[in-house]
Parts: C-alpha cells; structure tokens; sequence
C-alpha cells in the first residue's frame, strides 16, 4: 500500500485466487462453513474405514436401541440403531456420500446445461433468445418441490430420476443469470476488440465471455448445492427419491417417521446430518457471494 | 401505467399456454397406455378400449386433444378424477380453503416476527443481536421443513402434550363448513372449545411452513433496512434530531418496505411447495396432501389438474405482485 511509489512495475497485482481468499476469510461464518463442509468430504470419501458397522447389515438383538448415553444404550451402537437394528451411525456416514453425490450430480447437470442455454440465448438475442427465456419462465412458474414430484411420477420413483428432475427445476436460474451477465459484458470493449480481431462465436462465448460472467455462476452453484440436497431428500422423505434401504437421509427419516413418538433418535439424526450439511454449504455461499460479486460486497 | 399493466398481462398469457402444454403433456408421458391408465379398469375388452378412445377423445390430433383441453380448463372442467370420479376442480376448490389458511397463518407469523427481526438486525448492524438473529436466519432458512415438523411433534405433542398431531379440528366436533376456513366456521358454529380447538391443530403446521418465509423476509427486511439507512434523508432525518423510533420506524421503513413485500408475493411458490410437505407430516387435508395422495394412488387427472392451478395460482400472484410493484415504484414501469 505504498501510495508514494511512482514506478508502476512494483505494483503486482495479487494472485486472483489471493484476493478471493483474503474476502472469504473475512467472513468468519464462511470458514466455519467451509471447515464442516471438508470434514464431511472426508467422511463421506472415507466411509467404509470409519463407519464402524455395516450400512445394511441387521442388529436383530438391538432393535430401537437408543444412544449409548441413554440406558438401554450401548457403545457398539453409539447413536443407537433403527427398528430394524441397523447402526444409526454407519448409516449416517454412508449418507453423506449420497448427499455429496445428489449435490454434485445435480450442480454438474444443472449448471452445465443451464449456462450453455444462457450462453446461446446471450448471443443470439432475437426470437431464440425470446423463446427460451418463456421457456424458463413457464418452468419457474411451477413450485419447484412441485415440479419435481410430477417429473418422477413421470419417470418413476428412483434417486436417479430424483436428481435428473431437480436439475431441470434448477435449470433456469443459471440461463437467467448467465444470459443477464453475458448481456451485460457484450457490449464492452473486449469483447468488441475480440470481435474485431476475428474470434470465432464459439470463442467468444467460452473463452472471452464466459470467464467473465461465474461470479453470479459461482454463487448460484453453491446455492443449488443445498437446494439439491433439501430436494433429494424431501423427494426421499415423500418416497419419491431413494429407495430403501438406500441410506440417504431423507429416505431414512422417512423410514423413522411412525417411530417419531417412541424412538427419538432414529427421527433426529438423519434430519440434523440435513440440516448442519445444508447450513455449511449456505454460510460458504453467504461467503463466496460477499467474496466473488462486487455489487452485493459488504451488506 | 395502462401500457405497463398490458405488457405485464402480455408476457402472462403466453407463459399459461406453456403452463397448460405442460400440464396437457404430463398424461400423455407417463410410462404405460394413458386410456388404460385412465380408465382404471383391468382385462378391457377392444370394443370397450375404442369406445374409452372415443370418448377421452384420443382418437383426435394431438393438436384437437389440446384445444379441448384448453377450453375445457377455461370453462372449469379439469376432467374426473380417477379414485373418486368427481370433477376434479370441485375437488380442488373443496381443499383450497385448508391450504390458504394454513399459507395465510404461515406469511401472517413469518411477517410478524421476520419484519422486526430484519429491523433490529439492521439497527444494530454488526452486534450481537445482528449475529444472532442472522445465524437463527440462515438455520430457518436451511431447515428441512419435514424434519422440523417431526421435531416439534416429538417437542410439543410427544413430550409436553400441548398441541395435537394431526387434521384440522377435533373429531368432537362438528358443525357446517361454509367458508372451507377453520378458524371462521368453527368460531361461527359457537359450539364451547371448537374454535381453541383449531388454533390448536393450526400452531405446529403454521410454525413448520413459516419458518422458510420467515427466514427469508428477515435477511431480506436487513438488507433493504441497511440500504435505506445510508440514504442521505435518513441522515437529514437524524441531523434534524427525531427520535432513532421516528427515523428508523417512518422515514427508513416505509422505504425498506418496498422489497419485502416483493419477497412476500413471491413466496407463494415456497407457500406451495412447503404445503406438500407439511399438509403430508400433519394429515392436513388441503391440496399439498391430495397432490402427494394423488401421485401415489396414480390418479393423474388429480395431479394434472392440480398441477395447472397451482402454477396459475402462482402466476397470478406473482402478475399481482408485480403490478402492486410498478404501481409503487414508477421507475420499474420502463
């Protein structure tokens, strides 16, 4: 910060990723979300070393058998085991993979078709552009919890079509933001130089434009990070996601639920493994976008 | 206005057609024969199969087949529903009712408490009471609402015994409902304790489906109140000495006001989707519950029709809200 140097050489832009750092870190809830999101990355890569029992395999000596502070509990089942005696905790860890993988296919699928969809409805304006953007906007008019309910009716209750229809509920706020960012850069000035200098279409849109327009992208993915999950897992919870004996979350809350007055444990830990995960990923996204999107800085 | 008004209705009526394509299409995409699935009968013989063709009208051009479709739902007709062979719009309008008080008991305790909340967030910016309103913000707002409701039965119908589990109204009860609205019917019936009776049943659900909206309208209400805050009237408001209540409650919240009540329309589609669920947990009978029933006991004209009038719902509510918006504010009137 040394104003009084008048040689511009000595001034070296800090590193990209540098800058985004010192923001984020500014953002004590942000670090804290991204600590518990790494520690579940761990887990869930890890699972089979560090869930002490099996996913699936049946206690049938310990049915119900609550938390091994409570009486009645054991330290071989230390979150206590479901009514059909199988290891809470294994089950929650093997969850965090499918929640990883629900996160990551849904953000994958919906991001990527969402923002080559934006792409084109940026570049080419005129009547392509009008009817994807009603396209979108009839898809936006349904609820999205909605939408998705009636696509795997359609398609058929299974964790795949789950995640294929909450990608396509996702779907149009990444063309909206993209085609809202696009047309905001194509105006300027290199881009017209790009132009002028003969980059081809498919250039200017991935290589010119693109870079310039994930900053919403990027908050926009860590948002539907946790929608995903939320979604799966309420699409499991309604039987619609995946099936038992599948351990994912909201598939097993929804196993628990007539145990809800008797055995509070198998109804509690399934929902706060949700809950914590979901918070972590949102308090990085509260981060990322203080930290990526300039206009919204420090509100 | 008039021009604005136009242009906003314009982009509506394409974006029904859509709508109803959509609904039009979902029959016709499930997996297995829709006359079939229709009829909802076993070993059908051909002669019955042609004539179930004739009179669903599927023998007609796709385009034909919707254009009945479309008229049929602008005059009302949403077809019979499969399970019970009643029309399914009267279906609908008999569970609308359930599903709007428990949404308009939700927005009323999501605005009561979200409104302050955002209030003293903002006027306290960077304090404890700013931080911890937040946090408890961004935990409602990451809640898995079916897990919530499951907590606070385990919480206030298992351990305490306060509130009820499930349905509306007590089974002790009965008395004509006129309006579809709990609270109105059972207050007019006079019967002792029926009225308590269904502010019992309303409290668990109307906590569950506010607390997305309630999250939402108090970061929202924060970050118009700290925006308005910093407007050069609101200085003048202070340097001319008015009391912190005057400047922050009239000058800046009237202003502040503007995006919350946009965030307000919108959460009709969250209303919606948090019915689902909700209605589903609590065995509310409203039009969240019916959908989910409907998808489950495979009565598709159920879930078309519902489909359609809850996006339209929504629609509507959203063309209104932002109608209200350009009414207010002229400069979105461009």
């Amino acid at each position: 910060m040394s104003g009084a140097d008048s040689t511009v050489q000595e001034y070296s832009r800090p590193g990209q990723f540098k800058e985004f750092w010192s923001y984020f870190s500014e953002n004590r809830g942000a670090i804290v979300g991204l600590c518990i999101f790494v520690v579940f990355i761990i887990i869930a890569l890890f699972a089979d070393f560090i869930a002490p029992h099996s996913a699936t395999q049946q206690y049938r000596e310990a049915l119900l058998q609550p938390p091994f502070w409570q009486e009645g509990g054991t330290t071989q089942f230390l979150l206590g085991t479901d009514a059909v005696g199988r290891d809470m905790l294994s089950r929650l860890i093997h969850g965090a993979r499918y929640s990883f993988f629900i996160g990551m296919v849904v953000v994958v699928i919906s991001a990527g078709s969402g923002v080559l969809i934006g792409l084109i409805a940026g570049f080419s304006r005129g009547w392509v552009d009008t009817l994807i953007m009603r396209l979108m906007d009839i898809l936006l008019a349904f609820p999205s919890l909605l939408l998705a309910l009636v696509m795997v009716a359609i398609l058929g209750p299974s964790l795949m079509n789950a995640m294929i229809a909450i990608a396509i509920v996702l779907q149009p706020h990444y063309v909206r933001l993209t085609r809202a960012a696009v047309l905001q850069e194509l105006p300027k000035d290199y881009v017209t130089s790009a132009r002028v200098v003969g980059a081809s279409k498919a250039r200017l849109m991935f290589v010119t434009v693109l870079p310039n327009c994930l900053a919403p992208i990027i908050v926009q993915a860590a948002l539907s990070f946790s929608t995903a999950i939320l979604d799966a897992a309420a699409l499991g919870f309604l039987g619609l996601g995946a099936q038992p004996p599948t351990p994912e979350w909201g598939t097993m809350l929804a196993d628990s639920r007539e145990f809800v007055l008797r055995a509070w444990w198998v109804v509690t830990f399934p929902g706060l493994a949700i809950l914590i995960n979901v918070l972590a990923i949102n308090l990085m996204g509260d981060g990322l976008r203080d930290a990526l999107d300039p206009k919204l800085k420090r509100s | 206005m008039l021009n604005f008004i136009l242009r906003r209705v314009g982009t509506f009526i394409p974006t029904f057609i859509g709508v109803s394509i959509i609904s039009f299409l979902f029959i016709r995409l499930l997996p297995g024969d829709p006359i079939l699935l229709m009829a909802g009968e076993r070993g059908m013989s051909d002669e019955r199969y042609a004539q179930l063709m004739t009179q669903f009208g599927f023998d007609q051009p796709l385009l034909t087949q919707y254009w009945s479709y479309l008229t049929g739902i602008l005059q009302g007709d949403l077809g019979l529903s499969f399970r019970t062979k009643r029309p399914v719009w009267d279906e609908f309008f008999t569970l609308f009712p359930a599903t709007l008080e428990l949404s308009l008991c939700a927005i009323v305790f999501a605005v009561v408490l979200g409104i302050p909340a955002g209030i003293v967030a903002a006027v306290k910016r960077g304090k404890w009471p700013d931080q911890a309103l937040m946090t408890t913000a961004l935990v409602g707002y990451s809640m898995p609402i079916f897990w919530w409701a499951l907590l606070l039965i385990i919480f206030f119908s298992g351990m305490l015994g306060w509130t009820p589990v499930s349905g509306r109204i007590s089974l002790m009860f009965f008395f004509p409902t006129d309006t579809g609205f709990m609270l109105i019917d059972s207050y007019r019936s006079g019967q002792a304790g029926a009225f308590a009776s269904a502010v019992e049943h309303l409290i668990l659900p109307t906590i569950v489906l506010g607390t997305i909206p309630l999250a939402v309208i108090a970061r929202q209400t924060r970050s118009a109140m700290l925006e308005v805050l910093s407007e050069d009237y609101v200085r003048t408001a202070k340097a001319k000495g008015l009391s912190p209540f005057r400047v922050n409650g009239l000058h800046a919240l009237r202003n502040a006001l503007i995006p919350v009540i946009t965030v307000i329309g919108l959460s009709v589609g969250t209303l919606m989707a948090g019915a689902i669920l909700t209605e589903t947990i609590f065995s509310w009978p409203g039009i969240g519950k019916w959908m989910v029933e409907g998808i489950s006991s495979r009565d598709y004209t159920a879930v078309q029709g519902g489909l359609l009038m809850i996006a339209v719902i929504v629609m509507v509510v959203n063309l209104l809200v932002d109608l209200l918006y350009g009414f207010i504010n002229p400069k979105i009137r461009k």
